[in-house]
């Protein structure tokens, strides 16, 4: 009887505050929550990055060179750095926190820096040659109290020819290499330079200091949490020619790419890194504007040449390089990539002449097949090692199989092994895993701006087996020449020789698409793996 | 019943140092090292070697089993070899951010499973199992990436109520700032729950209404609330059971939807880790993940030998 009675009461008492919250939830999610107080307000660009986390805020930053472009030279600086406003050619190095610097005439192997005066870090203390002895050591020195081994490991890499620094005032350092390495002062744009005072002041602990970084950057870090990295203009920045315009700058780590193109649409970002190809034609549409900027970057195959595989015939190797439909891979990616005939583009200085010109050419593909012994095509199939993700790759499974279909039209019968990114490294590097055997060509991407990863990939010994003495013989050459004017002769000799002795076949350089919201401004599309923040700017 | 708990909490140990071995040899079957995701392609072969060195990936397999052993014993998981961060504090982090929205998720995707379980198993054969029926095959069919993809698309895109991704500032949720980001989510995440457990509870419920203690019951002229309290009795070991591997598949097992709404989690950690190569911190999370999963069915258990005590023996 009584329960009976309750029954309605009961649900009464129920139903009221469940439609209470439920009025709240409403109010609250229907109200406009990004609404800001009325006022001027500072000019914050939040850029979404295409990284899986932060990069490392300690001056030496992970995620590759997308942390590098990003939590890297805004906030810390090299000796010298790129000239990220140059846009009408690649970026050359130019002087930064070292004013000037030349090879010693009598050892090649020594460079002397002069250290600029009157710059000081964001937490106040000078800049001077010990500042750039101790971040040496941190990086090569593991006795030094400051050393970092996972710094370490990455800038050893870079830097692989440093052998030594010293201070010879407070003013001047000099540098060693184990090798004359002309091109010396490109590798050194990596080693970024931190304020030693802050680290002590951190306790001496790398994961302290990078809480509360400071380094001689035009943005200094305001703070950091695990989902983002806010910047802040240094008012006190030493190049008072290239100070932000911006107030600051709020990145964010979103390594997938519908997260981006979503955060970008709901208005949670202005800038977004490398949006999927199928989004560039809606995004246009919208309002939106997609900027490209022709990057240092060419996706390849890398061919091995050892005896057994079909590449060790040069023809073979041209001949790949006219079984590639470069336009139809442009077509795929909506415009967000330049075919690419080798290393560098027609019209760069170091061009040169070479003699083929390769484009889509089933029949010279046929013909050069024929002459190499292949009357009907090669008659086993190519095997390509590839990976859907990893650095570079773009978008590698629906770009090879378009390959796939344009190259047996022109006699090659590609087979793709797809590995995960990580593994794909650890094949290449054991050639002689069982799982390597019959792959003759690796897909990766590469960079072609720094001179060290042309060495790094053709230089003898290499992962594709690729030794040829007259190539050699100009690299050499480059890497012992110190006279500017001779640089770019060498160059377009050894980039002819190359292309037309194909240790590659190069399909798409990238061009880097970003996504801006309307109100950004002052883009610097630098020829570059990296960019020029201090010319960005929000318009009210 | 602290006697079986006991029992149960010794019994784990074994279970938690086989979790470790095969952890650490899983990891350690993954092709290459951390080297190979730091050295570029093609850069001299000893600094390969002078890496792995660094990090102490030189050593003989089971030295470097024991030494692991022997850090975790004292507390310490290491340092990330891709940020320098003490992996510690990296997952303690990741665990609460996971928990902050995994916990709230159970809650909701239970309390809604048993609700249309109940009901559906009530209504058998009517319109109103058919609609609870259809729901919960629903949460169990959609793909949650998928479900979280939509979600967006309305939610972010279309009306721009709430944010498509992110976490909002960090710590316990008490604001509006941090619920906003965790609505989607949750909601995404509670999908599977419910599913599985409605079609749980609804069979359960079934089985127990068809037993005759129950005819028996009604027999006696026993309706309403005692007769309920019998079937969820009877019908609670099973659902329990389904609720504490649901959990733990939530907290490990949310990869996708913590990178669609780039949700700073352990899914997260652990696709971070594994994409980078970052073997200390693969190892750590999964055994972290493991343990809880552990810890998880002992509550379970526990909770099922409260409920009925045959299970204690």
């Amino acid at each position: 009887m009584l329960a009976a009675e309750r029954t309605p009461m009961k649900s009464a008492r129920w139903l009221v505050p469940l439609l209470a919250c439920a009025a709240v939830l409403l109010i609250a999610i229907a109200g406009n929550p990004r609404a800001r107080p009325s006022g001027p307000e500072p000019k914050i660009l939040r850029i979404a990055m295409n990284t899986g986390d932060l990069p490392t805020t300690t001056g030496a930053p992970t995620q590759g060179l997308e942390g590098m472009r990003f939590a890297g030279y805004p906030v810390f600086e090299p000796l010298v750095m790129w000239d990220l406003r140059v846009t009408d050619r690649p970026p050359g190095v130019i002087p930064w926190l070292a004013t000037d610097w030349a090879v010693d005439p009598a050892d090649h192997n020594r460079w002397i820096f002069h250290l600029r005066r009157g710059v000081t870090f964001h937490d106040g203390a000078p800049f001077d040659a010990d500042v750039v002895v101790w971040n040496f050591r941190r990086f090569f020195d593991p006795k030094a109290p400051q050393y970092e081994a996972s710094a370490a490991a990455v800038a050893k890499a870079r830097a692989s020819v440093l052998k030594g620094w010293e201070k010879i005032d407070d003013h001047t350092v000099a540098i060693t290499t184990t090798t004359p390495t002309s091109y010396f002062p490109e590798i050194l744009t990596s080693v970024l330079l931190v304020s030693p005072a802050r680290w002590r002041e951190a306790g001496g602990d790398w994961h302290e200091f990078a809480r509360r970084p400071a380094g001689t950057g035009a943005f200094r870090v305001e703070a950091v949490d695990r989902t983002v990295i806010r910047l802040r203009r240094n008012p006190h920045y030493w190049n008072t020619a290239r100070s932000a315009k911006l107030d600051g700058i709020d990145l964010y780590a979103m390594a997938e790419p519908t997260t981006r193109i979503a955060a970008l649409r709901s208005g949670e970002v202005d800038w977004v890194e490398n949006p999927p190809a199928d989004a560039i034609p809606f995004l246009k549409r919208n309002g939106y504007q997609v900027v490209t900027s022709p990057m240092p970057h060419v996706w390849a195959y890398f061919l091995r040449v050892t005896p057994d595989s079909p590449f060790h015939d040069v023809r073979v190797r041209q001949a790949i390089n006219y079984a590639m439909d470069r336009q139809g891979i442009v077509t795929l990616l909506n415009g967000a990539a330049q075919p690419a005939k080798s290393f560098w583009k027609p019209g760069d200085v170091r061009y040169g002449h070479p003699v083929n010109d390769y484009r889509y050419d089933p029949a010279t593909s046929l013909r050069l097949l024929r002459d190499a012994g292949y009357p009907h095509g090669l008659p086993t199939p190519v095997k390509v090692l590839t990976a859907p993700v990893a650095s570079g790759q773009m978008l590698s499974l629906p770009m090879n199989e378009l390959l796939q279909q344009s190259a047996r039209k022109a006699g090659f019968k590609l087979e793709f092994v797809v590995v995960e990114g990580n593994q794909m490294s650890a094949l290449y590097n054991n050639p002689k895993s069982p799982k390597m055997a019959a792959v003759y060509a690796v897909n990766k991407g590469y960079n072609t701006g720094e001179m060290t990863y042309l060495y790094f990939w053709l230089y003898p010994p290499n992962l594709a087996a690729y030794e040829d003495p007259v190539a050699k013989r100009m690299m050499d050459a480059y890497r012992v020449n110190f006279d500017p004017t001779k640089e770019t002769a060498i160059l377009a000799t050894l980039h002819e020789r190359l292309v037309d002795d194909a240790p590659m076949a190069w399909v798409v350089h990238d061009v880097n698409p970003r996504a801006f919201s309307p109100n950004v401004r002052g883009y610097t599309p630098a020829q570059s793996w990296y960019t020029d923040l201090t010319t960005v700017d929000l318009a009210r | 019943m602290l006697q079986f708990i006991l029992r149960r909490i010794v019994q784990t140990i074994p279970i938690l140092f086989g979790v470790s071995l095969i952890t650490f040899a899983l990891v350690h079957l993954m092709p290459g090292t951390i080297a190979d995701s730091l050295v570029p392609p093609g850069a001299p072969a000893h600094l390969r070697d002078e890496i792995n060195r660094i990090y102490g990936l030189d050593k003989p397999l089971w030295e470097q089993y024991f030494l692991w052993l022997k850090q975790l014993l004292s507390g310490n998981f290491g340092i990330s070899l891709v940020t320098g961060r003490p992996i510690g504090d990296e997952l303690a982090a990741a665990l609460f951010n996971s928990l902050k929205i995994t916990s709230i998720a159970a809650v909701v995707g239970f309390s809604l499973g048993t609700l249309f379980g109940v009901l559906a198993a009530l209504n058998n054969g009517r319109w109103p199992d058919k609609v609870f029926s259809l729901l919960a095959i629903t949460g169990v069919s959609v793909p949650p990436f998928w479900f979280a993809i939509l979600l967006v698309a309305v939610f972010a895109f279309t009306l721009n109520w709430l944010p498509a991704q992110g976490m909002g500032p960090e710590g316990l949720p008490v604001s509006w700032a941090q619920w906003r980001h965790m609505i989607l989510p949750i909601a995404t995440l509670s999908l599977i729950p419910m599913g599985v457990v409605g079609r749980v509870v609804r069979a359960a419920t079934l089985e127990v209404l068809s037993q005759e203690f129950v005819t028996a019951l009604n027999a006696k002229g026993l309706t309403g609330p005692v007769v309920r309290e019998h079937i969820a009795r009877n019908a609670a070991p099973t659902v329990l059971a389904v609720m504490g591997l649901q959990f733990g598949h939530l907290i490990g097992g949310s990869i996708l939807v913590e990178t669609v709404f780039n949700w700073p989690g352990t899914g997260k950690l652990l696709n971070l880790a594994i994409f980078s190569g970052d073997i200390p911190t693969i190892q750590a999370t999964v055994l972290v993940l493991s343990v809880v999963f552990v810890m998880l069915n002992l509550a379970v258990d526990a909770a099922q030998a409260a409920i009925d005590p045959r299970m204690r023996r």
